[in-house]
């Protein structure tokens, strides 16, 4: 997928590159060079902190920053009580986590960084390897909450309440399947819908260039509806950050009450 | 796509470093932070929620302190009415008694009155006969020349008199 000389590739800004060399060793040929990604993600990990501390006056009346923290461990709050109940309290730390990582990765991988010259937005969310570890996180979660609460009572999961022996042989299976593929459409469904947006803004954007370089008609004529539409479809995509962060939060909920609640 | 391309050489960098970074997030932000968080707002429900039962409570001790004073103001009240009515009742019974008493008097001052005034119009009656006679008496001397008794002339004007 090589870019032609002068053309923008659309799926160049998803390259990983190591920044500090690339025979970071953990064990022998287990590579963990310090790439672009892993900035990212430590960018996000001290922006989500620097958020969180600056809700930590613990003020009775609180100012507009505590207030906005506050607004949002009791939105991650008020989802679980809804979804799980009284018992989803204790998952409020990890929930809140991944909806704070997930929508900062997002939301920081929009942020028009590439102005400066050299440096690049990196979207970690834009790569299944991070959607996947994290997905995996949310289904072992529940695995271990499921087998842990109701041992290998869990598996009646696969048989829908009142299910009759006859169709049971029959949902059982099915149920097992999607079960099963729940991690992948979690995964999946972040990583598509980060990737897609982050491709449709630089295919518009070669647009833009292209059309410039083919003279000032064409330019005008190709490059301004383009670059309109590159502005609308950001917008767009700010809420994709942020709709994304809340579904995968969401659906990690819900998967949890599952385990939880079982029927 | 680079995603799949770079697999085989960034799949244990990627895991690796997001692990790190969001094991770190979560052990920092959400095991340390969000609880605390959570807590300052448990904190402030609990303090406002407080604040408005007491609120209440003050509110009902209020409610019930005014209905014991009203009841209390009532009580007072129509105490003091029957204690102007009974009043009412003493200082008419006694203005009556007084007022009988003084119409006693005043009628029997009224009747020993009349009575004066009687006895000093008929004794004020007789001198007017024995007047009225010896007028009499002397009118007829001196038209008719003649000597009247003085009983006849009497008689004579008792007569005139009775006729009136």
């Amino acid at each position: 997928m090589a870019a032609e000389e002068g053309k923008v590739d659309p799926m160049k800004q998803f390259t990983i590159e190591p920044l500090f060399g690339s025979d970071w060793q953990l064990a022998d040929g287990f590579n963990i060079a310090f790439t672009n990604s892993a900035l990212w993600m430590a960018i996000t990990a001290v922006v989500v902190w620097v958020f969180v501390a600056g809700g930590m006056k613990r003020q009775l009346v609180p100012g507009r920053w505590q207030m906005a923290v506050e607004t949002m461990t009791g939105f991650i709050d008020d989802m679980l009580e809804a979804n799980i109940g009284k018992a989803g309290r204790k998952y409020v730390p990890y929930i809140f986590s991944l909806f704070m990582f997930i929508l900062f990765g997002n939301l920081l991988g929009l942020v028009p960084v590439g102005v400066i010259p050299g440096v690049h937005a990196f979207t970690f969310t834009s790569h299944f390897t991070v959607t996947g570890v994290l997905a995996i996180l949310s289904f072992s979660i529940v695995l271990i909450v499921g087998f842990w609460k109701h041992g290998f009572h869990f598996f009646s999961l696969f048989v829908p309440k009142d299910t009759p022996f006859v169709m049971a042989i029959f949902i059982a299976p099915i149920e097992f399947v999607s079960f099963m593929v729940r991690p992948f459409s979690l995964a999946l469904r972040l990583f598509v819908a980060m990737m897609a947006g982050h491709v449709l803004l630089k295919v518009l954007a070669s647009f833009v260039i292209a059309g410039g370089g083919a003279g000032p008609a064409l330019g005008a004529a190709v490059g301004i509806p383009s670059f309109v539409l590159m502005v609308a479809i950001s917008a767009l995509e700010i809420l994709v950050a942020g709709i994304q962060a809340y579904v995968f939060a969401l659906l990690t909920s819900l998967y949890i009450n599952d385990a939880e609640n079982l029927h | 796509m680079p995603q799949i391309v770079q697999i085989a050489d960034t799949l244990t960098s990627q895991v690796f470093w997001l692990l790190v970074f969001f094991g770190l997030t979560f052990l920092v932000v959400g095991l340390g932070m969000v609880p605390k968080i959570m807590g300052t707002v448990d904190l402030r429900d609990k303090q406002i929620a407080d604040d408005l039962a007491e609120a209440q409570a003050a509110r009902d001790a209020a409610d019930s302190e005014e209905a014991a004073w009203r009841k209390r103001e009532n009580d007072n009240r129509a105490a003091a009415q029957g204690v102007i009515a009974e009043a009412k009742a003493a200082g008419a019974k006694a203005s009556g008694a007084k007022l009988s008493k003084a119409q006693k008097r005043l009628d029997t001052r009224l009747a020993k009155a009349e009575t004066a005034i009687e006895a000093a119009r008929s004794s004020a009656m007789a001198e007017i006969e024995a007047v009225a006679a010896d007028a009499a008496r002397d009118i007829v001397a001196r038209i008719a020349g003649a000597t009247v008794e003085p009983a006849a002339a009497e008689a004579a004007v008792k007569e005139v008199m009775a006729h009136g």
